[in-house]
């Protein structure tokens, strides 16, 4: 399934910041995190998650440090920050909002709407 | 090289990849060697799946993304580095070498257009060396809308901002000429040393094309300023060394070339060379990067060194500040200089970088430039009464005040960065923020002091 580019634009900030609250983490883990959790229907261009990142480090939401990892190469890892908790709080209030909106209104419509296929109900938030 | 049974090896074909990415200004190495992690790793994930190292080579490049696509991802994100690039004017009109070229030729036009601007006065009987007071005062009015010109031409700025330029020229002529001044008083001078300022920011405007409201746009104005300083003393030094030597070569055949320098060379070569550097500037955006950092690194400490001694001498020697007539124009030029470190090293610093000894550095010369400042005006705040408001005192205070605020809660913001309180960005954007300040100060000056002390 193809998710909207502004979609993911938007889901990004949140995503990224949950997934540093779990545990300091580096871009390559980052994405495969994101895989694991959205079992796979969410695909990042994997270049796309670094500008991302260093959008929140540049906000303070989160910290990067170079770390020598176990095959000698250097790696970078984000870890978030007290600022970027707030922000994830603050985007998690939001996106509960939009969740408990959408859910309303695909309850109100699945009586009159019966057969509901999946593919064709994909479509509808990117139209919204 | 490499076998050609099994192709390029891996080593090569990343470090191919590695060079092709380098090439984007917008992408830097250590943004460069990140992404090198994540490619390896990728491929090492796909050659244990059983790949062959160049098939996972190939998958792996592929979901990193369009190169193009990325770069401008990352040019979006630091805008910092797209200052060589700047991306103000989309790119659309055909070949770069024709467009530089047309670039050059309306520089060079406006550069004659400035210099003729400036002897048009002398036809109608207004020569430099007895009416100094009227050039003095339109001395900005006869290079800035010029320069502004060449900015809207080049950043194709809308209508409705090009009447506000023009309102701001017209009336910054009106009120420098229309007030009956002393001639060679005080006020005429501040006039002529704060038209420049007020209008200073009109010119950034229509550099800024429209990117006025964004912090990155004013930076960008900061940038540009510095660097057209630096460009200017460079020309302004080589135009002394052309300048002596026709001096000598004419001696010597027993001509007196001074009449047509003072007349002449000077004031015309002085404003065109405004719009040449602006154009230097514009073609060739690399100076600052590189001499900035290394001025501000080399002078921070210095100074940082010279303020901290004063300070000490004074609180063990017990000696008061002396209260000359000068003295607080020089505490002025001190926080101007303090200033120019500050922003200077903050609009080269990389907003993400952790903080250093060089920032410590940098709030140990601030704070001491107002603690100096601070005895100073201490000194001066007992006597004020005794010794008059004169306009100079008080334009003069005025300033010294709008930089001890600026440098004040710029060190406040700095100490809390490098404790971990904030990022660098906010300092980033209160500097920026501040810009319109010093320009509204420099107008009310203009506007307000002339009438205010009877144009003496």
């Amino acid at each position: 399934m193809e998710i909207n580019k502004d979609l993911v634009a938007a889901s990004s900030t949140p995503i990224v910041l949950a997934i540093l609250a779990e545990e300091d983490s580096y871009g390559y883990a980052i994405l495969q995190r994101v895989r694991e959790l959205s079992g796979g229907r969410m695909e990042w261009t994997d270049g796309m998650l670094y500008p991302v990142l260093h959008r929140l480090e540049r906000l303070g939401h989160v910290e990067a440090r170079w770390v020598v990892a176990e095959s000698g190469r250097r790696r970078k890892y984000y870890r978030i920050t007290s600022r970027g908790r707030a922000q994830l709080a603050e985007e998690r209030r939001q996106w509960q909002a939009v969740d408990a909106t959408l859910r309303g209104i695909w309850q109100a419509l699945s009586p009159y709407v019966p057969a509901i296929h999946p593919a064709s109900a994909a479509p509808l938030p990117q139209g919204a | 090289m490499s076998d050609p049974g099994r192709g390029v090896s891996l080593e090569e074909q990343i470090d191919q990849w590695r060079s092709y990415l380098r090439r984007r200004q917008a992408i830097h190495s250590v943004d460069v060697a990140e992404l090198e992690d994540h490619l390896r790793e990728q491929v090492a994930v796909l050659v244990d799946a059983g790949l062959a190292t160049d098939e996972a080579f190939l998958v792996a490049v592929k979901r990193m993304g369009d190169l193009d696509a990325l770069s401008r991802e990352f040019a979006r994100e630091h805008s910092d580095r797209l200052w060589k690039q700047l991306v103000v004017v989309p790119s659309d009109s055909g070949d770069p070498r024709a467009r530089a070229r047309t670039d050059a030729i309306v520089a060079f036009c406006l550069a004659v257009a400035a210099a003729v601007v400036i002897k048009v006065p002398a036809l109608f009987g207004i020569q430099l060396d007895q009416d100094a007071g009227f050039y003095a005062r339109n001395l900005s009015l006869f290079v800035l809308p010029l320069l502004t010109g060449y900015f809207v031409w080049k950043r194709r700025l809308d209508t409705s901002t090009l009447r506000w330029l023009a309102v701001a020229f017209v009336a910054a002529a009106v009120f420098a000429n229309v007030y009956p001044f002393a001639p060679g008083g005080y006020t005429e001078a501040l006039t002529a040393l704060h038209l420049p300022i007020a209008l200073w920011l009109v010119v950034g405007i229509a550099y800024a094309g429209g990117r006025w409201s964004q912090v990155g746009g004013r930076m960008d104005f900061i940038r540009f300023s510095g660097e057209l300083f630096i460009y200017y003393v460079l020309i302004a030094l080589g135009g002394g060394v052309l300048t002596a030597f026709m001096a000598m070569t004419f001696q010597s055949i027993g001509i007196d070339v001074e009449p047509f320098f003072e007349s002449w060379l000077l004031p015309c070569g002085a404003v065109g060379a405004v719009v040449v550097a602006s154009w230097l500037v514009e073609a060739k955006q690399s100076v600052i990067e590189n001499m900035a950092p290394v001025l501000t690194r080399l002078f921070t400490p210095l100074f940082a060194a010279l303020l901290v001694t004063f300070l000490l001498t004074l609180v063990f020697t017990g000696r008061g500040v002396d209260i000359e007539r000068d003295m607080l124009i020089v505490f002025d030029l001190l926080l101007v200089l303090v200033l120019g470190l500050l922003l200077y090293s903050v609009s080269a610093r990389d907003p993400g970088a952790p903080p250093g000894a060089f920032d410590v550095m940098q709030v140990v010369l601030v704070v001491s430039a107002l603690l100096a400042d601070a005895v100073a005006l201490w000194a001066i705040s007992a006597r004020i009464s005794e010794l008059g408001f004169t306009p100079n005192r008080v334009a003069a205070l005025g300033m010294n005040v709008i930089l001890l605020v600026n440098l004040a809660w710029s060190a406040v913001l700095y100490v809390r960065f490098l404790r971990g309180g904030g990022p660098f960005t906010r300092l980033e954007r209160w500097q920026t923020d501040y810009l319109p300040v010093y320009a509204v100060w420099a107008a009310i000056v203009v506007l307000v002091f002339p009438p205010v002390f009877g144009f003496v």
